[in-house]
């Protein structure tokens, strides 16, 4: 009955009053609730979760109703843990809650874009051309090229799949044929997240040779100290462990806001009775939730850091030893290896650690002696200890295999019991000179000078040894670990007699420096060892961006590190360093290696650091304002390093430490085919060539158009948005369109120009031919691009998932078909692949492929360069690929099978093994099992081998190959490492031998990862994962120089940069404010303000800035924060519009005023975006700017080492990073809103065209 | 103005219960078919300033229209004969309607106004949106077109017969359209365009009226209503 017609028994109803009256029950129809109920029904529910920039790795419920997705929920059926411990759901935070927004928002991405002037020509020309040919005339046309001068103005236009797919592999043909393979790159972040999307691209990428462009250290989320101290690339503990500790410092870490699914273990440890100090110089969400805050002044948390090592080494090692302390560093530290003391006047300085082979005989150790370090036992002599890299990579016959563990015995296979001190033993006093940077100068941050010299003397017990060079003077790295922070030793001399004095690294010595109290830091570090010292090593640091990006990250980390090495945490359930700053866990990371690096077809492949690769493109180096001179050590000879940073950049990639892309200075097609001509190898060809000049790398000349990247790939990121540091060098140089860049380049202000790098000027812009952008929505990059491609979302496509915050992997899952014309990563770069082979036939054939490789880490090369630093081109040295130079590989490349190749699994995974972190196996059998699951290629130049045609069968791939997801490999992997170490470790795997983990199984449920040697922690029963806990446990060495954790680094560009012990500096002068302070008055005071990027609240994990839901919650578009003082001073209220600006560019926002922010410093949350809500700048005229805007990157030189143990290269292992908080800007109130809603469109074009005129 | 007759008969004899007929079936069928149209769509989250005046103005105008009209015009006879003339009856109706007939006017003005001037909500109007609230400001303009006109002839004689032929279409009077035979032709069109409206309203946002009749039934209801569940007649 009808809703009307039922009310018409109005009066028929039987009522019963209650409460006297004032309800009624009636009895009516209820089918309008259905209403609402329907809203909240759906048809099906499918597991995914969110596949970018989030480490959360939560597993959400995906609702589907009539074909569209309606919501998402958070799945709470993990597998559980043990008694005793908390459960690990529900997980998941309101960015993920509201991503389901993206599928069906106006931003989404329905159909390819191309941009307007580009498709035009290009039609033009195919209507007479070939697709190869059509894009030579446009590339030969330099009239053709005005696109490029309309990126990110507009004008894109709707295209079909078969036409764009056409125009990126004719731009590939071309540019691997006329430039060189190497020149087309790629960018895309975090595998982790959605590896089969990653692997995609950079599958396609290897098979053609492209360059594949590292994100972790260009996001600086990598830690360098990691692999300085560790040999690793970043090794953390789960969220769960938490629960497990006793007490935790939260360092920079902003847990309930940034960390959010994982933030209730920290509260449930609390209910545990762990003790929660907060460090961060704002009062934070994190702050809230502890027992005791410090706040630091934002970039000096090393000089507090310091203070509470040197607290804890006196009180814990010097006054009273603990026995657990010391038997901890005496095994698993580098704290009793020998170092040996260079003179240098008057007094000594910590030269490297004494090897074996500077010693007659080689202390009965001689393979590898360069590569074997040196401790004294019990009975006061020197012994080498098992465990260093020497005994890693022992040649085919030496006794030194099976000799690679942590047992307490020395290479000969004596017992051995390493002393720490030399104290009692000693043969002299000397007086060392340490580096001190806490007196330098920098207008913002308090200096706290010790002395002009910037050098600290201190007393040191030396040794002194009979060596082949005479008589050595040495000290054990504890002794001059002591000296170096300050302690008393009774040997005299300046030292703190007290916390109270003002000498490095007191606590009183901080406090001007940081503004914490003394006082505060001695309570936080002798609480911290005190709990240490009863667990057993439970204490933590949750550490997190805060400290990490900025430029002397490494020494904020190791000065952390430090007191944690000293209370044994590392490697200790409870305890350790917990990093968690965009590394997501890639766990099944072997078996995606082979996927996405194509290793099954072709190796090596083409790595490159990006932030090294940006700097050079993007031009940023030719402003560069910090000196290399300004960062060295007084001890250091400048003349030894170049003017300019980038001088040192070019040393590290020439002597083979650094990758190089492009890499030489012609194609390396051509440069194969001339040897070939030649008739000669084409390695000794090149070395030839290199040396005599006829040839140059390309890192020497960027500028030359020679030399340029052409084509670029990003997908699954927002490279020129959120991620590009120096935004506006972006626009201007790589692609060469308007931008608002403030400041002049070394060449106008008569600055330093770099030695070792070709000035050219004018210098370029749109070095790129084409950018090709992959993208679920309209993002800042897409805006920058020539070519959009729509992609699936998150909850459209299948994948894989795994993170460091928990230890299972789970899917994404296709709820939905790709919406409108959109297609996963997967089938994109499948179809481009499939385009790529159809266009090469004829162009491209069989080739030969000249590849340049940098010394690898976990490789047999790693040690290469035992002591001095020397260049082959300065003469220094010969030149020899893979020792003294990059390695010089040639491979061969099927152009026209590429297609073939990438949807099959390649030959050398039968033929060469799969292995990872120089471990290799046999991996016959899983290519057979591969084969019957997925099937084989029936025909074609692939033929008989197992099929890779769908995202699933990616999956699959991945997990079979993986000894995390396959037990049978895990039992296989730790087998090889057991025959390297001399121990058996599979009884870590063997439980789970049989276990295969399928795609359809975590589509199931969640599963827990299988223990595998890729990684350091385990997975069991009994322990929560944590890093080192195979070290620790199994005697498994660290993969660094000494096998052991690494107080120091001696390395000899360590050294000479002041870093061979951490230390404190302060944050570099990035001499951006000045230029313009003052200078472009609009009325309003300005104020100079420290720029901070955080992680948000309302965006970047799991969802971008431009969610409107989340906008919504907040102020709907960019804020920033700013102090209630500075503000006062700037004449602002809340909710002001503001600039921000300096010599890189600018930005608009809204002020947020708060009490919860320091004077002195200002907060913009990172990847806010230009599209929503931005105004114009008065400063640049042009919209907005993002945060990026006003960052520029500065490299560190001592990330480029290589050649050197663990300072080797590895892709996202070491390189240079893009820090950026060193950053100051002019804040001021916006003296007018402008809009720019005008149509700009016309003006636009007659500017383009009157361009044009004047070009031809 | 003067129709043929067979004209004057469709137009005021039949016309009105063809138009009756659609406003109570259609709205019948609207409320019964699809409950959730049911609304006055509102524009206020568009924009605020111009509708507060706008509307206020239009609605309490044009409430106190469709009040006078409905006393006017529905009180028997004798009673309004038992409390005044009806030259009175005339004067008051002229008075009170053309008061509030005007602020309806100037109300519906601002209305139209803002409903074509600012380009979102001119982008968020369906064409019913806009027809709808044209009308409205036809129809008050010829009512308070009327006016002057009735001032021209204070006898009240026209007013009764206005008030007769409005009661004789309740009263299904046979011959009721030949009483407006004659008369001013802004009368006629007044008449014209009411009942169109009542046409088209419930195909528009107007079915808002009935909700707010419906709404006095809060003035009587109890606090509380709670429903059983299965009860009811069909569930």
């Amino acid at each position: 009955m009808g809703q009307f017609l039922e009310r018409l028994r109005y009066f028929k109803r039987p009522r019963e009053p209650f409460s006297n009256g004032w309800g009624e029950m009636r009895t009516e129809a209820r089918q309008w609730e259905d209403g609402y109920r329907n809203r909240w029904s759906h048809d099906k529910i499918v597991r995914s979760t969110h596949g970018v920039n989030c480490t959360g790795g939560c597993s959400w419920r995906i609702h589907v109703k009539q074909g569209v997705v309606t919501w998402e929920t958070q799945q709470t059926d993990y597998p559980r843990t043990r008694p005793d411990m908390p459960n690990h759901e529900p997980r998941g935070c309101s960015r993920g809650a509201s991503y389901s927004w993206y599928l069906y928002s106006a931003n989404r991405l329905k159909y390819p874009m191309v941009r307007g002037r580009l498709l035009k020509r290009w039609r033009e020309a195919r209507k007479t051309l070939q697709p190869v040919e059509a894009w030579t005339a446009l590339m030969n046309d330099p009239a053709a090229k005005d696109y490029k001068a309309t990126r990110g103005l507009g004008g894109f236009v709707r295209a079909k799949w078969d036409e764009v797919l056409e125009i990126v592999a004719a731009a590939n043909v071309y540019t691997v044929r006329h430039h060189g393979p190497d020149r087309v790159a790629g960018f895309s972040p975090i595998p982790a997240m959605s590896m089969v999307s990653f692997a995609s691209g950079s599958r396609y990428l290897n098979l053609i040779g492209g360059t594949l462009l590292s994100f972790y250290d260009w996001y600086c989320d990598l830690p360098p100290s990691s692999p300085q101290t560790w040999g690793e690339q970043t090794d953390v503990p789960e969220s769960a462990d938490w629960y497990n500790s006793g007490y935790i410092i939260a360092w920079g870490s902003n847990v309930p806001q940034t960390r959010t699914p994982d933030a209730h273990f920290f509260v449930e440890a609390r209910y545990n009775g762990t003790q929660i100090v907060a460090v961060t110089p704002d009062y934070s969400e994190v702050a809230k939730l502890s027992d005791l805050w410090l706040h630091p002044k934002q970039g000096t948390d090393a000089a507090a850091a310091m203070a509470m090592g040197h607290v804890i080494l006196k009180e814990f090692f010097l006054d009273r030893q603990v026995p657990y302390f010391q038997d901890y560093c005496r095994k698993y530290t580098d704290l009793p290896l020998l170092v040996t003391l260079r003179r240098d006047g008057a007094r000594w300085v910590p030269d490297r650690y004494l090897r074996a082979s500077d010693f007659e005989g080689a202390l009965g150790s001689p393979g590898n002696a360069d590569w074997k370090t040196v401790g004294v036992d019990k009975d006061g002599q020197p012994v080498v200890p098992t465990g260093s890299i020497g005994f890693r990579w022992p040649d085919k016959d030496s006794p030194d295999h099976g000799k690679w563990n942590l047992e307490e015995k020395s290479g000969a296979g004596r017992d051995t019991a390493l002393q720490l001190t030399q104290l009692d033993r000693r043969d002299d006093v000397a007086d060392v000179a340490f580096p001190y940077f806490g007196g330098v100068t920098n207008p913002h941050f308090t200096a706290n000078s010790q002395g002009a010299d910037g050098l600290l003397i201190r007393r040191v017990p030396v040794r002194k040894l009979a060596t082949k060079r005479g008589e050595t003077f040495v000290a054990t790295a504890f002794d001059l670990l002591c000296a170096h922070y300050g302690l008393d030793r009774g040997l005299g001399g300046e030292c703190a007699k007290s916390y109270d004095d003002n000498v490095a690294y007191t606590p009183a010595w901080q406090e001007p420096i940081t503004g914490t109290p003394a006082a505060k830091v001695i309570e936080v570090a002798r609480g911290f060892a005190h709990n240490a010292e009863k667990t057993r090593g439970r204490s933590m640091v949750i550490i997190g961006a805060g400290m990490n990006h900025w430029y002397h990250q490494d020494m904020n980390y190791r000065s952390i590190i430090n007191f944690l090495m000293l209370c044994g945490t590392v490697g200790v359930s409870g305890g350790g360093w917990a990093h968690y700053v965009g590394q997501e866990k890639l766990r099944p990371q072997t078996g995606w290696t082979a996927l996405a690096f194509a290793l099954d077809w072709v190796r090596p492949p083409r790595h490159m650091c990006g932030t090294s690769f940006f700097y050079a493109h993007s031009d940023q180096w030719r402003y560069e304002k910090l000196e290399t001179a300004e960062q060295l050590s007084p001890l250091a000879d400048p003349a030894r390093y170049g003017r300019t940073l980038i001088d040192c950049n070019v040393r590290a990639e020439r002597m083979g430490w650094m990758p190089s892309a492009p890499q030489l200075d012609r194609n390396p097609l051509d440069v194969a085919r001339d040897a070939a001509v030649a008739g000669k190898d084409a390695r000794e060809y090149v070395a030839a060539a290199l040396k005599s000049g006829d040839i140059k790398m390309a890192c020497e000349d960027p500028d030359n158009p020679a030399n340029f990247p052409r084509n670029l790939f990003i997908w699954r990121s927002n490279l020129f948005g959120s991620s590009g540091k120096g935004h506006e060098y972006f626009l201007k140089h790589f692609l060469g369109t308007r931008c608002g860049l403030q400041g002049k380049d070394l060449g106008e202000d008569g600055g330093v120009k770099p030695e070792e790098v070709a000035w050219r000027d004018p210098a370029p812009e749109g070095k790129l031919d084409l950018v090709v952008t992959l993208d679920f929505r309209m993002s800042t990059s897409c805006l920058y691009s020539d070519v959009v491609l729509p992609t699936a979302s998150w909850y459209e496509k299948n994948d894989l998932n795994t993170t460091d915050m928990h230890p299972f992997i789970h899917p994404l899952s296709a709820a939905v078909d790709p919406v409108f014309e959109s297609k996963s990563d997967w089938e994109i770069f499948k179809a481009v692949a499939k385009k790529f082979s159809e266009l090469a036939e004829g162009v491209l054939g069989v080739e030969k492929d000249v590849v340049l490789v940098p010394i690898l880490h976990d490789t047999r090369g790693e040690i290469a360069q035992a002591f001095e630093v020397r260049d082959w081109k300065k003469g220094e040295c010969e030149l020899t690929p893979g020792v003294t130079a990059p390695n010089i590989v040639t491979v061969e490349r099927d152009y026209p099978a590429t297609y073939a190749r990438y949807t099959s699994l390649g030959p050398l995974m039968d033929k060469l093994g799969n292995g990872g972190k120089g471990i290799a196996w046999n991996t016959e059998h899983e290519v057979k099992g591969l084969a019957a699951l997925n099937y084989t290629v029936a025909d074609g130049p692939a033929k008989g081998r197992p099929r890779i045609f769908s995202d699933i069968d990616a999956a699959e791939t991945i997990m079979y190959l993986a000894p995390e997801t396959n037990g049978e490999v895990a039992v296989k992997a730790w087998a090889a490492l057991s025959k390297i170490t001399g121990r058996d470790h599979t009884h870590l795997a063997r439980a789970r031998e049989d276990e295969k983990i399928r795609y359809r199984d975590i589509q199931a449920q969640p599963r827990k990862i299988i223990s595998s040697p890729t990684w350091s922690g385990i997975e069991s029963e009994h322990v929560s994962y944590n890093a080192g806990w195979t070290n620790v446990n199994e005697l498994i060495p660290w993969r660094t120089l000494t096998g052991r954790q690494q107080f120091y680094q001696d390395h000899a560009w360590m050294r000479d940069f002041g870093e061979g012990f951490a230390l404190y500096r302060p944050p570099v002068d990035m001499h951006a404010t000045a230029p313009l302070l003052g200078r472009k008055d609009n009325g309003h005071p300005e104020v100079v303000l420290n720029f901070i990027t955080p992680h948000q609240k309302w965006g970047i994990h799991s969802t971008y800035t431009d969610n409107l839901i989340m906008l919504t919650l907040s102020r709907g578009g960019p804020i920033v924060w700013i102090s209630e003082v500075d503000a006062k001073k700037a004449g602002l209220v809340d909710n002001d519009w503001i600039e921000c600006f300096n010599a890189n560019g600018a930005l608009t926002a809204r002020a947020v005023v708060s009490q919860r922010v320091k004077e002195g410093m200002c907060l913009m949350y990172h990847a806010q975006e230009k599209i929503v809500n931005v105004p114009g700048s008065q400063i640049t005229g042009q919209r907005g700017g993002i945060h990026n805007s006003v960052t520029r990157t500065v490299v560190k030189p001592t990330h480029m080492i290589g050649g050197y143990a663990q300072l080797s290269y590895g892709l996202n292992y070491y390189g240079t990073t893009g820090a950026n908080r060193d950053s100051f800007v002019i804040v001021r109130k916006l003296a007018k809103v402008d809009w720019m809603d005008r149509v700009q469109r016309a003006a636009r074009e007659r500017e383009l065209d009157t361009r044009l005129v004047e070009a031809r | 103005m003067t129709l043929s007759v067979p004209l004057n008969f469709f137009l005021f004899g039949i016309y009105p219960y063809i138009c009756l007929a659609v406003l109570l079936l259609g709205s019948l069928v609207r409320f019964d078919r699809e409950p959730y149209s049911w609304k006055s769509d509102s524009s206020q989250t568009l924009q605020k300033r111009e509708l507060k005046l706008g509307s206020n103005l239009f609605h309490y105008g044009v409430l106190i229209v469709i009040l006078g009209h409905f006393v006017g015009f529905l009180m028997p006879e004798p009673l309004v004969m038992w409390l005044m003339s009806p030259t009175q009856h005339q004067l008051l109706a002229m008075v009170i309607g053309g008061i509030a007939g005007t602020v309806a006017l100037i109300g519906a003005s601002i209305l139209i106004h803002r409903r074509l001037a600012y380009r979102r909500i001119r982008g968020n109007s369906r064409k019913w949106d806009i027809t709808i609230i044209v009308m409205l400001w036809l129809q008050l303009a010829l009512g308070v077109a009327t006016v002057p006109l009735s001032a021209q002839h204070m006898d009240g004689a026209m007013f009764e017969r206005l008030v007769a032929y409005v009661q004789g279409v309740l009263l299904f009077r046979p011959g009721n359209a030949a009483l407006l035979q004659g008369t001013p032709w802004v009368y006629q069109l007044h008449i014209l365009l009411g009942f169109t409206i009542f046409l088209v309203s419930p195909f528009t946002r107007m079915v808002h009226i009935w909700s707010g009749v419906g709404s006095l039934a809060y003035l009587v209801r109890p606090y509380q209503l709670v429903r059983k569940r299965g009860g009811s007649v069909n569930t």
